[in-house]
């Protein structure tokens, strides 16, 4: 039996196993692949998606944990932080091989939602989590405090 | 037959803990019931100083991981409620019960103990004193803790750890047994 969630505001229907892994979900059935596989164990951070506008790793939640919620991934993300945050991105240039810069989006969207005028610290405790192979942390702390700029206009 | 008893015993051993916990039968020929309490309270220690259970009581505002008690990997906060940063949360990761896919540990209300209640370089006589203590154990009274660590579902994880996690000592009924046998006994508490 199918298994109804709302993802970017639009309900689907997945056909898959209530401990499917919602990245799975996304990519293979849902052929929404913006989301990215990275380590599988909640350490990268590439999976990252909102499940009512907090960031989770999708690879560690399973389908069953996101019946009725709002799922956001990096292809819905149009909150005032989601936009300012995109906008900083290219601004900025932030992206290197961009593979975890989905995740990277996500997280930044969170923090600046929570936190307005987040300090290095917090970027720091909020960020952890999204690990970089091409070290753009830099960049994406720069681009952080520029789409914090752009939010208070 | 031997194979198949061999199997049995590797399998039923597979999610128990190495250390065990003694029965509080084994400590009524204490007549003394100070002694006997201190001797109940130094006995469920074993958990209390367990990895399973230390780690989420950090001395720190960072939790510990593995049964090492490594540092959280991502290097993730207390935050101010103890359920981490409010951009980063532990439930972020951690979800209502272990995640194999992941290999994720997970239960109900993950999070980290007040700071008040660090387990982590403490002696069962520290841990003991503060858990009697209610400026320290988050206002309960001394019986009320017996049923904190009855029924709290992350207490009771520590037993089911999931994945290659040593599990805490004994089982968990055991441990009720000793920390409310302790209680009936006066809750006195080890001396180191």
């Amino acid at each position: 039996m199918a298994t109804q969630i709302k993802v970017n505001g639009q309900t689907r229907d997945v056909d898959a196993p209530p401990d499917t892994p919602l990245l799975w979900v996304l990519r293979d059935e849902l052929d929404m692949t913006g989301t990215k596989f990275g380590c599988g164990v909640a350490s990268c951070g590439a999976c990252t998606v909102h499940v009512d506008g907090q960031p989770v790793r999708s690879c560690s939640t399973y389908l069953e944990d996101v019946v009725g919620t709002e799922i956001t991934t990096i292809e819905g993300i149009d909150s005032p932080a989601g936009k300012a945050v995109q906008k900083a991105w290219r601004e900025l240039d932030v992206v290197q091989c961009g593979y975890c810069q989905s995740g990277q989006i996500m997280s930044a969207a969170t923090l600046l939602t929570e936190v307005p005028r987040p300090t290095d610290a917090d970027i720091d405790a909020a960020m952890s989590g999204n690990v970089c192979r091409c070290a753009t942390y830099h960049r994406v702390r720069a681009a952080i405090h520029h789409a914090a700029e752009i939010m208070e206009g | 037959m031997r194979c198949f008893l061999l199997v049995v015993v590797l399998t039923l051993s597979f999610n128990a803990s190495a250390e065990t916990l003694r029965n509080p039968a084994e400590f009524s020929s204490i007549e003394n019931p100070d002694i006997r309490a201190a001797a109940l309270f130094q006995e469920a220690a074993k958990v209390f100083q367990h990895a399973r259970c230390a780690n989420c009581h950090p001395a720190g505002d960072r939790p510990g991981q593995t049964d090492e008690g490594r540092p959280h990997s991502p290097a993730v906060i207390r935050g101010e409620d103890g359920f981490g940063h409010p951009a980063m949360r532990c439930e972020s990761c951690h979800m209502e019960a272990n995640r194999a896919a992941s290999g994720v540990p997970g239960a109900p209300h993950w999070h980290l103990a007040q700071a008040s209640m660090a387990l982590v370089g403490r002696s069962p006589g520290e841990i003991c004193r503060q858990i009697k203590d209610p400026e320290q154990n988050g206002g309960r009274p001394v019986g009320a803790i017996v049923m904190h660590v009855a029924f709290d579902p992350l207490i009771k994880w520590a037993w089911f750890p999931g994945g290659d996690r040593t599990p805490a000592p004994g089982s968990h009924q055991d441990f009720v047994a000793l920390v409310h046998a302790w209680i009936e006994a006066g809750a006195a508490c080890p001396n180191d």
